[in-house]
């Protein structure tokens, strides 16, 4: 088991390496000089050379590379050029909205796949599971911001029952959550479909399996066999799904968040790509990447924790 | 007194019947074999008796259960007499167990659903019933951690640890190597006498059944043909069917005599190496040696049989052989030039060799036609015959495996296993290789067609000089398709000779234990009549 952690903990600090030289090639090649367009169209060559100076542009690319990534070791992500304030700063403010939505909405969609997907697959062919998959085909189909918009009509213009928008911070904890629940339900509701028809057909695949039989032979009932046997074995593939899905909550509520009005990190990347601030694209597209791997491996050892499989390989 | 009386038992699954009037009856004590071959109703019979029919099945009549009528019980009063009156021991053991619990849950899971007991109290009991079956593991190790022998142990304990009435084995044995099948069938008959219960034992094995039944019943497409004590049915067989059955267990081939021809294939002083999970973060890889000091020659027009258990190294000797891997030690050559050059299979070779694996099914591309799949070694020539000359290479390979030339347009699903197999005999001879390797060709098939396919095999010797290395775990197969055998134990060939010679007289103390270890059907009283 230590070694197998271990083992994902080498190739999760190689991951980490080789994305951070890929998001820095890919910002250095993206055309557009953040001097030129800071100082508009008719700045003169040697104010934007001054400008390129201060920020450390005219310096080699693998000085450049270095001095972000130890800045980065050391939690210093630079200063933005159109903020004018630490790139931490600004992440900061913006994590402590889009991680706990993230979390909620993850949250949401396993408490309401989970339950859905273990009674289609234990109904199979008959009305309950017809029911269920047929309002799953129509979560995946439908997307998220249409939802949100939905969710905004009905509980926050007519019923009242929640703000249309807008995070009031997290001064009062309660009044927080609840300005996150609508956007949390719609970024949930497509998630949830998906990872309820995994959770479905890993069980069937399960149900069939012949371990299922063995345990019929010993005399446990059709559903002691489903949750004492299958559901533990179905998880492997689920757990996969919702590494994914973290990942994508994290970084693509981004549409959510205009929808919603929430200073959250989709917004931050949004804006700073379109005021050429790359310091802060850099920095928030590490910190993401940093995120997705470090939630691939908690997947990882949570694989190894259903599975005594994956414990004896190293 | 009867345990399990089960009569008139028929059943259908939608419009097809699946069993007409099935009667069968056993005592404490008794071990009554169910045989025949497959789709003759005999794993149905059993599941029918365990109450676990699969879904839309129809069943009428009477199995009469320790006085229940198992098919009038509701499912509820069922999952109480699954695994406390009845338990049931399945074919698969790499797969019947749960992977992420260890053996010792899963024992004792039978005696917690069952009776009121502390969970302490059971994986002690548990962990008993797994000595009792001679696994001498620890209870808290996990399935993939066991070999495929331990594995049905295991699965035995389970079905055992209420000291059932009844225990139905389906084909226990198939899926394991000689000298673990002899233990296992040692433990099941041991447990009948100390239970005192009845075993309902499920095998095509007929050699098996001779072995240990008390009483057999012949199977053929869902009804009963004959059925009797095992000492008066090997004496008196009636049933043309059974005659058949026994006869074709026994089949002897004809082999034509061959004369001494320079060898044709030579395997000198090989060993191949896999590489090992590191034992250390950065360590060296550890190697885990296949196939070692391996070295024999096939002359022309020779049959050589190679046997030996699972995980002995057939396998990887035979992809050595096609040059489809690498050796890390010694040489392989054919009529001398080697069969591996560089990085892939030396082609100038390797259409002198084709190959017939088990599998009839799964070695064919399902979307291809017959005429497509027997041509794909053409890929290997120079100058592959084509337009007529093609069609009648198609003809002459279908016509020489006993198919008709109009097969050529149809797909694989529209024939039989053993048509199959002839067809991919058809694929190895359409470039007349001078080698044919036989992949335990013949194990997936049912005796009668196994007979045919390995009539066949003698024969094509007859027509042409063909050699082959015919590679089969089943002794008594390769006793008589080969010249020459050779035995195989940990990647070394610990004997090898003439056939009758190995058979006879055998000197290797593992060569004298597959032999003791492989059931033989007995000499029958009289000539059986070919049916």
């Amino acid at each position: 088991m230590i070694r197998y952690a271990l083992g994902r903990l080498t190739s999760l600090i190689i991951s980490l390496f080789v994305a951070s030289l890929v998001i820095f090639a890919v910002i250095e090649v993206i055309p557009g000089d953040p001097a030129a367009f800071m100082l508009g169209v008719n700045a003169q060559p040697d104010t934007i050379a001054a400008l390129r100076a201060e920020m450390g542009l005219d310096q080699s690319v693998i000085t450049r590379y270095f001095g972000w990534v130890t800045g980065l070791l050391q939690g210093d992500f630079g200063q933005s050029w159109t903020y004018k304030t630490p790139v931490a700063e600004l992440i900061s403010d913006r994590i402590w909205v889009s991680l706990p939505l993230a979390i909620y909405a993850l949250i949401l969609s396993t408490l309401i796949a989970f339950p859905a997907g273990i009674f289609a697959a234990s109904r199979r062919g008959g009305p309950g599971d017809v029911t269920i998959m047929g309002a799953t085909q129509l979560g995946v189909a439908i997307p998220n911001f249409w939802f949100a918009m939905i969710l905004v009509l009905i509980f926050a213009i007519n019923l009242r029952w929640f703000s249309a928008g807008g995070f009031p911070g997290w001064d009062n904890p309660l009044q927080a959550l609840k300005s996150l629940t609508l956007p949390a339900i719609a970024l949930a509701l497509p998630q949830a479909a998906i990872l309820a028809r995994v959770m479905r057909s890993s069980l069937l695949d399960m149900l069939g399996e012949d371990f299922i039989r063995t345990a019929r032979a010993k005399g446990l009932t059709r559903r002691q066999a489903l949750w004492r046997h299958a559901v533990r074995n179905a998880l492997i593939p689920v757990l996969t799904i919702i590494g994914l899905q973290f990942s994508f909550l994290l970084a693509g509520g981004i549409i959510i968040e205009q929808v919603f009005f929430l200073p959250g990190l989709g917004r931050l990347i949004f804006q700073s790509i379109s005021a050429r601030d790359l310091i802060v694209v850099e920095s928030v597209v590490m910190l993401l990447v940093f995120t997705v791997i470090i939630v691939n491996f908690a997947v990882d050892l949570a694989y190894a924790a259903v599975d005594p499989r994956l414990r004896a390989k190293a | 007194m009867s345990i399990l009386q089960i009569s008139d038992l028929s059943l259908r699954i939608g419009p097809v019947d699946i069993l007409h009037d099935v009667d069968l009856s056993m005592n404490h004590g008794q071990i009554v074999a169910i045989t025949g071959e497959s789709g003759s109703g005999k794993s149905i019979t059993a599941l029918s008796v365990m109450g676990l029919l699969p879904r839309g099945a129809v069943a009428e009549g009477q199995i009469m259960l320790d006085g229940a009528d198992v098919l009038q019980t509701s499912e509820p009063d069922l999952c109480q007499m699954r695994g406390n009156t009845m338990g049931m021991v399945f074919q698969e053991p790499m797969t019947a167990l749960n992977p992420v619990q260890t053996i010792g849950a899963q024992v004792a899971e039978t005696i917690l659903i069952h009776e009121d007991t502390t969970r302490a109290e059971a994986h002690a009991r548990a962990s008993e019933m797994l000595e009792r079956v001679g696994l001498k593991v620890a209870p808290t190790r996990y399935p993939h951690e066991l070999s495929g022998g331990q594995r049905q142990r295991v699965v035995i304990a389970m079905a055992i640890a209420l000291r059932p009435k009844l225990l139905i084995a389906d084909e226990p044995t198939t899926a394991l190597d000689v000298t673990t099948q002899a233990r296992i069938l040692d433990l099941l008959q041991g447990l009948v006498r100390e239970f005192d219960m009845g075993l309902l034992l499920i095998t095509h094995d007929l050699a098996v059944v001779s072995d240990v039944a008390d009483q057999i019943v012949v199977m053929q497409k869902g009804r009963v043909v004959e059925s009797g004590q095992t000492q008066d049915l090997l004496v008196n067989m009636q049933h043309p069917y059974t005659k058949a059955l026994f006869e074709a267990s026994s089949h002897k081939v004809q082999l034509p005599a061959r004369a001494d021809a320079p060898p044709l294939l030579t395997v000198d002083q090989v060993a191949r190496d896999y590489p090992l999970p590191r034992k250390a973060l950065l360590g060296p890889r550890p190697n885990f040696r296949a196939l070692d000091d391996v070295s024999f020659e096939i002359g022309h027009g020779e049959r050589v049989g190679l046997v030996g258990e699972s995980g002995c190294g057939k396998s990887t000797l035979t992809r050595a052989i096609l040059g489809l891997e690498d050796v890390q030690e010694g040489r392989i050559s054919l009529d001398g030039a080697p069969v591996f050059a560089g990085k892939q299979p030396n082609l100038a070779v390797r259409r002198k060799m084709q190959v017939v694996f088990q599998d009839p099914y799964s070695s064919f591309n399902p979307r291809h036609r017959v005429d497509r799949l027997i041509t794909e070694p053409f890929h290997l020539l120079d100058n592959p015959p084509l337009g007529k000359a093609r069609d009648v290479a198609i003809a002459k390979a279908l016509q020489d495996v006993g198919l008709s030339p109009g097969d050529a347009r149809k797909f694989i699903h529209e024939f039989s296993g053993g048509q199959r197999q002839r067809i991919a005999i058809a694929r190895a001879l359409i470039i007349e290789p001078e080698l044919i390797i036989f992949d335990e060709a013949v194990s997936a098939l049912d005796v009668s067609v196994r007979a045919q396919v390995l009539d066949l095999i003698a024969d094509l010797c007859r027509k042409r000089p063909l050699a082959y290395l015919f590679i089969s775990h089943d002794l008594s197969v390769v006793r008589s398709v080969t010249d020459r055998v050779m035995v195989m134990q940990a990647g070394r060939i610990v004997e090898q000779g003439k056939t009758e010679h190995v058979f006879t007289t055998p000197q290797h103390p593992y060569t004298r234990d597959l032999i003791v270890a492989a059931p033989q059907l007995p000499e029958l009283p009289h000539a059986l009549d070919p049916v």
